[in-house]
């Protein structure tokens, strides 16, 4: 007799969504520095910041209190609203 | 002649479910001969030989769905029907039931008046769950996957990539209706959103884990609690999974259901050997993996990982009482059941014979600890120390309890700044420079959890390190949670 079981899992599709192409040009742009709390992120950031204020293109910072935790929504949609282009300091 | 239905019931007339086993049932023969002299209709329906009783035309239930489906719990049950419905039932052997019943007199001359049944096949342990998955509706929302006559069902696991790399148990609906049983938790209900994903978890999606993980239903309040544990925000349980460090669940079971489901604190007590120990841990990580979808080499991107991903759970030693257990120094009532996780790793051991005074034993324990993470890194991490029998003989016999332990390992576990800057000691890691005239302890206050779990023989203890999350101490701390029936 042929045995039957349950899924165990979420019974989830996942969808795969073309990424958003990058923009042509910063001018004009406001790009976020998201520092997300490991060691060092914040020299990286430091350095891209100068970089960008060379050449006279708009940046904000932010920054997450734990690299142990995602991102919290208010933070996402802080991101959104205020920001065009963003760079996270992933890694240290 | 009254009607009958394609299953064998008369819709007027009687109904007698038996088993030849049953010394009862035997008993009663003469009775179903009466009844069959009747003008009643009578259907004799028989639980294991089909012969049983000899001279009848009986109807062989020995795949027990009449017997399901008339939710017979005693042998012989007699039935009566009218008009296709029930309206009266006797079990066992009772004269006077039978006579009111059936409408004749004298039956069972000879007999005694009265002899007790023997249980109902279908009600012998672990089969109702057969019957139910078979005969009747599960109530499972779980996808139902059917597999081919000469498919493998270990195999079947593997291939779906629901397995941590061992084999599962089969989570057929016989099994998981019995893990399910062991929980008042209803199974639609939602015990919280597992990380990676946060997929929507409910108690049926846990049992279906914890049958695949090889629980007991026992344990189900035990794999709960620690599945809620999990999920409490502090506990960050997406961070603990995708780090690249070596850390996972710890889990740490007191109280008295560890007795009850035969957890071990003794012997091995981290090791191989004990059901419950091993199989709670993995119900965790196959929940985490199957329904949050954290799987390593995708979310999961731990460099080196550890054996304890797959199971680190164990019970604390709680015989001593003036022990003051893990569970109640960290706020749940005394002789409450409660699961404590933490976010760690190991065993690093800490292997010394010769201390015999408290002081002497404290000092070397907090070297061994001082390694946890790195030599030169402090207030990085937490920890646990697994404190062995023989060692904890040492401090008691000192008159000292935990809080004098854990205040005493702190302490000791202080070190000067100078030693520990980077470059200090011809080694660049270290702590920041601006440490190098202080004292920097190892680890914060609440940073050390010291269990006693192990055998009786050896003057060891065991360190568990802890995961640099916990180093934000506001943001990342182990979880301690009552365990709920």
């Amino acid at each position: 007799m042929s045995l039957s079981m349950r899924d165990p899992t979420a019974e989830t599709g996942s969808q795969r969504r073309p990424r958003t192409p990058p923009p042509a040009s910063l001018e004009g742009a406001t790009v976020a520095l998201l520092d997300i709390g490991k060691l060092r992120g914040s020299e990286y950031i430091d350095r891209l910041q100068a970089r960008l204020d060379e050449r006279g293109i708009a940046s904000r910072r932010y920054r997450k209190p734990t690299p142990s935790r995602v991102a919290s929504t208010a933070l996402l949609q802080q991101i959104a609203a205020e920001a065009q282009v963003a760079v996270v300091a992933l890694a240290d | 002649m009254d009607a009958q239905s394609a299953n064998g019931l008369p819709a007027d007339g009687f109904v007698v479910f038996a088993k030849e086993e049953c010394h009862t049932c035997q008993l009663v023969t003469p009775v179903l001969r009466a009844l069959s002299r009747s003008d009643q209709k009578l259907a004799i329906y028989t639980q294991d030989d089909p012969a049983f009783p000899a001279g009848f035309a009986v109807i062989d239930d020995t795949a027990l769905e009449q017997s399901f489906h008339h939710d017979i719990e005693t042998v012989p049950t007699l039935i009566r029907f009218s008009a296709g419905r029930e309206v009266a039932r006797t079990v066992g052997w009772d004269r006077a039931e039978w006579e009111r019943i059936t409408g004749l007199q004298g039956l069972g001359e000879g007999l005694p008046g009265f002899q007790p049944g023997c249980g109902s096949r279908s009600r012998e342990p672990g089969v109702h769950e057969h019957l139910v998955a078979r005969f009747g509706n599960p109530g499972l929302g779980a996808r139902k996957i059917t597999l081919g006559d000469f498919d493998d069902e270990a195999e079947a696991c593997f291939d779906r990539g629901w397995t941590d790399g061992l084999p599962v148990v089969a989570p057929t609906d016989a099994r998981i209706l019995r893990m399910l049983g062991g929980t008042t938790r209803k199974p639609d209900e939602i015990v919280g959103l597992i990380p990676p994903n946060l997929a929507p978890c409910t108690v049926e999606k846990v049992a279906i884990n914890a049958v695949m993980a090889g629980c007991k239903p026992e344990y189900m309040p035990v794999v709960l609690a620690v599945v809620e544990a999990a999920l409490d925000p502090v506990f960050t349980m997406h961070g603990l999974l995708c780090t690249t460090c070596f850390s996972g669940p710890v889990i740490v079971v007191n109280g008295p259901i560890t007795r009850a489901i035969g957890m071990n604190w003794g012997i091995n007590a981290l090791g191989q050997g004990n059901r419950a120990n091993l199989t709670i841990g993995r119900a965790l990580q196959l929940v985490i993996r199957n329904v949050g979808g954290g799987r390593p080499g995708e979310i999961d991107r731990s460099t080196i990982g550890s054996p304890g991903k797959i199971s680190c759970c164990f019970a604390e030693d709680e015989t001593d009482p003036a022990w003051q257990p893990l569970s109640v120094a960290r706020g749940i009532a005394p002789g409450k059941n409660a699961v404590t996780l933490f976010q760690g790793y190991g065993l690093q051991a800490c292997m010394d014979q010769r201390s015999r005074t408290a002081e002497e034993l404290s000092r070397s324990l907090a070297l061994s600890l001082s390694a946890v993470m790195h030599p030169k890194l402090y207030s990085a991490t937490a920890a646990m120390l697994v404190l062995s029998p023989e060692h904890y003989a040492i401090f008691r016999s000192a008159g000292w309890d935990r809080a004098r332990i854990e205040d005493s390992l702190l302490a000791d576990s202080t070190r000067s700044g100078k030693d520990l800057v980077a470059g200090a000691q011809g080694i660049a890691e270290g702590m920041p420079a601006k440490f190098a005239d202080t004292m920097v302890p190892k680890f914060w206050r609440g940073g050390l959890l010291v269990v006693r779990a192990g055998g009786p023989a050896g003057l060891f203890s065991g360190i568990l390190a802890g995961w640099p999350g916990t180093g934000i101490r506001d943001q990342t701390q182990p979880v301690t949670k009552e365990i709920q029936a």
